[in-house]
């Protein structure tokens, strides 16, 4: 092995028609480490990785693998290479089994030149990655991938990555769709990769979890790289300094608005097989944290609440009138608005631009009759999207070409515009930069000073301690406990009513 | 950067008209009859029957969909009709009749979609088919002749001097451009074939949106069926074979995407002006019909091949 790197990176520049993506970025991984890589949404970490692995050509620098310049025409040559990634987004084939897609690709055959599966085979590779890495008692090999969860489908990936025998592994944000037990598991396996030197590049905007992993931290700000740091002799003030390159009010904003009435309570909602007996009151100005591990029932409890599911029973009170939601839209005209924690999914219409997405659920205050008021619609829109401070080029911009952050934006503009009475948050800040979550932490608080009430889910336990002023937990679909006060800031009282009662 | 992307919108379907214009002055330079008014008349009267069933068709694609059913749907308003006027009814009594028909044509394809949830494909492939043979039973496979003279206008009338089913056209493109540029009904069709969870969570009323869109369709579809019928003075149940694929090229040259969401009703005009030229020009070249069906694909290919570049260019 030469030299101390297994990966280096040097002088990368990348432009895209024009727009500089990167310059000059850098990075060096050392066998056996795991080398945190952080910098703000479009700081250009992604692209780096995407060069890295072949996916987008340079166009100056050297990625050099092993103390060899390399330069890889495609992921597969990364791959054979002994470079792999795991992508934010993940992407099996459900109806193949676990054993096919760690395998996809290079099955073994039963005779060689034949086109057939060595099943068995397979299989027994498989389970034996998954004894290694204590993933057997959940997963079995000829379990089919739709039948795993988020959280067993990365493992997987991690799985198929280490089986390719990977000398580094990229991993993109890969707890952010994970609970806390399953984050857990996720760093066990990486404890696993470590000690067989494996290098790994971990993008994430936690910091926690940077500090509690990483051995050193590079940081990427406006495609320029700004250094790298040992996490044991880093503060996290000057990760986020590096980041922004400004000074960050430390902590998360107070709310000090009054809490009022009680704007909206549920009684005894349940959804069969999904949720159980919920109850839930929220005051004018409050923020309701909602703790729980993904998959308690938290969001669907507001999916059905905002008429997106169906209720089997339960009864909705908004100001102390009993009411029906069977559609989304009866929950906009009762002003309860749910900014969904998937912005693919549910939150936008990425292919549309801004204006159509912040219109869209508020013609209402923007059409005559069928008739759409274009010159009103341009003014709300471009004045929901200022108050957020989004940053585009102007209203008339696909939502897809917009960082996480400022998506987030453009459906809280959207949600604004509905005037809530009640504002749900399903996970505000997921896979937004530091700078971005500052901002809509500041944007919650000003809406709680208006009287809206918030039910803010959310899975990052510092948020939910720091935000709310009271939180529920749930568990398997049941609420476990509601912590106000001291209790509320209390990450163990939290974790136990969430953990708890299974 | 909003501006130079709208430049690019404007580009591509310049570039579309663009080939319009080149086939115009080709076809005049090399053709006597081409510029003729009677030949432009009859460009317009080809094109007015695929124009009308390629704006339904661009508004259920746009929602993701697809329509195959809206040529059996014209074969049935053609017998219905034709059925009726042999009957002695009145033109209007025999366009109402089937107008419900067609209606009830679009709301079980909505139905099967939207609320039962099958793929548009599947569920418009079997009422097309239902439709065929509906309309062959109906008339025990054989055409009605059709002589009233009023019902014939639709078909065969002018109106100061300009021949009906070119104003048909017309009112259909305009009607088709408001709802989707100008109300909310069309934000909600982009909406749905952008991002159908997005846009209910957003409170649009998908199933119903889609449901409507497949009843505009199917009412285009009757529209054709009624001047198809009027102007070969017939009602046939084997009217309007295959007539779905002219719309969906239109729809597909006029760069509307097959996914939805994406694409505008002028491009699609654009398509079928298109497609219409570029048939009468092999006419008049007399190419055959075996030679123009691969020139019709290849131009398919063509445009969506741009299409693509111009989009993927984007990213």
């Amino acid at each position: 092995m030469a030299g101390k790197y297994i990966l280096e990176a040097k002088g990368i520049d990348k432009s895209f028609s024009g727009v500089t993506v990167l310059k000059g970025a850098e990075l060096n991984i050392e066998p056996g480490e795991l080398h945190a890589l952080m910098g703000e949404n479009g700081a250009g970490k992604s692209t780096l990785m995407k060069i890295i692995m072949g996916i987008y050509t340079k166009d100056a620098g050297k990625v050099i693998l092993d103390g060899q310049e390399v330069d890889f025409k495609s992921a597969r040559d990364a791959l054979d290479a002994g470079i792999s990634m795991i992508h934010q987004e993940l992407s099996p084939i459900p109806e193949m089994t676990v054993a096919e897609n760690v395998f996809l690709g290079r099955e073994q055959k039963k005779i060689k030149g034949l086109p057939f599966v060595d099943k068995k085979e397979l299989n027994k590779k498989t389970q034996e990655l998954l004894e290694e890495y204590e993933l057997s008692e959940f997963i079995r090999p000829n379990m089919k991938m739709k039948d795993l969860n988020i959280a067993q489908i990365q493992m997987m990936e991690i799985i198929k990555a280490v089986s390719y025998n990977s000398k580094v592994i990229i991993m993109d944000e890969p707890t952010s769709s994970l609970s806390e037990k399953e984050t857990e598991t996720l760093f066990r396996i990486i404890d696993s990769l470590k000690a067989k030197n494996v290098g790994i590049i971990y993008i994430s905007h936690r910091m926690e979890e940077v500090f509690e992993l990483a051995d050193r931290v590079s940081v990427l700000r406006d495609g320029q790289f700004i250094g790298c740091v040992k996490v044991a002799e880093a503060s996290r003030e000057q990760l986020i300094n590096m980041m922004v390159g400004r000074e960050l009010e430390g902590g998360y904003p107070k709310n000090t608005a009054k809490k009022g009435e009680v704007v909206l309570e549920l009684k005894n909602f349940t959804r069969k097989g999904v949720f159980e007996n919920v109850n839930l009151k929220v005051r004018a100005g409050e923020i309701l944290g909602m703790a729980g591990l993904v998959g308690a029932g938290r969001s669907e409890v507001m999916r059905a609440l905002v008429g997106y599911d169906k209720l089997d029973s339960g009864e909705i009170i908004l100001e102390g009138q009993k009411i029906e939601i069977n559609h989304p839209k009866d929950a906009i005209q009762h002003h309860i608005i749910m900014a969904s924690e998937d912005r693919k999914q549910l939150g936008l219409v990425l292919c549309r631009s801004i204006k159509e997405n912040v219109s869209l659920q508020n013609f209402d205050k923007m059409s005559t009759g069928s008739f759409i008021n274009k010159l009103k619609e341009n003014k709300l829109a471009n004045e929901y999207t200022e108050k957020m401070a989004t940053k585009m080029n102007g209203i008339g911009d696909l939502v897809s070409s917009l960082s996480g952050g400022n998506q987030q934006k453009v459906v809280l503009a959207k949600c604004l515009l509905s005037d809530p009475k009640v504002l749900i948050m399903d996970e505000p800040t997921r896979g937004i930069d530091v700078g971005a979550k500052a901002a809509i932490y500041n944007i919650m608080i000003d809406l709680a000073k208006q009287g809206i009430a918030i039910i803010m889910i959310s899975s990052e336990m510092p948020e939910l301690i720091g935000m709310s002023d009271r939180v529920m937990v749930m568990a398997g679909g049941k609420v476990r406990g509601e912590l106000e006060g001291e209790e509320a800031q209390s990450q163990q009282a939290i974790m136990n009513l969430a953990f708890g009662g299974e | 950067m909003a501006q130079k992307k709208d430049m690019g919108k404007i580009l591509r379907q310049f570039g579309l008209v663009f080939v319009a214009l080149i086939i115009i002055i080709f076809m005049s330079i090399t053709s006597d009859v081409f510029l003729t008014s009677q030949n432009i008349i009859n460009i317009l009267r080809q094109i007015s029957i695929n124009g009308i069933l390629a704006v339904g068709m661009t508004f259920v694609i746009l929602t993701g969909g697809i329509d195959l059913s809206v040529g059996s749907v014209v074969a049935i308003t053609g017998v219905i009709a034709g059925s009726l006027l042999k009957d002695g009814h009145n033109w209007f009594i025999a366009c109402l009749a089937a107008l419900v028909i067609s209606v009830i044509c679009g709301i079980i394809n909505g139905w099967l979609i939207a609320y039962i949830g099958f793929q548009p494909f599947i569920a418009t492939l079997s009422t097309m088919t239902i439709g065929r043979g509906f309309a062959q039973v109906y008339s025990d496979g054989k055409p009605y002749a059709i002589s009233d003279p009023a019902f014939k206008t639709i078909g065969q009338g002018t109106f100061l001097g300009i021949p009906v089913p070119i104003i048909l056209l017309v009112i259909f493109c305009i009607i088709g451009l408001v709802i989707l540029m100008m109300t909310t009904f069309g934000r909600y069709v982009f909406a749905i074939g952008g991002n159908m969870s997005a846009a209910k969570l957003s409170g649009v009323r998908t199933q119903r949106i889609q449901t409507m869109v497949y009843v505009f369709s199917s009412i285009c579809a009757w529209m054709v069926g009624l001047i198809l019928a009027a102007r070969i003075s017939s009602g046939q149940p084997t009217a309007g074979e295959s007539y779905e694929m002219d719309a969906i090229a239109a729809t597909a040259i006029g760069g509307t995407s097959m996914n939805g969401g994406i694409g505008s009703l002028t491009g699609t005009i654009i398509g079928f002006v298109i497609l219409g030229l570029l048939q009468n020009s092999m006419n008049l070249m007399n190419i055959n019909s075996f030679w123009q069906q691969i020139v019709k694909g290849i131009l398919i290919i063509v445009a969506v091949f741009l299409d693509m570049r111009t989009k993927g260019k984007k990213n």
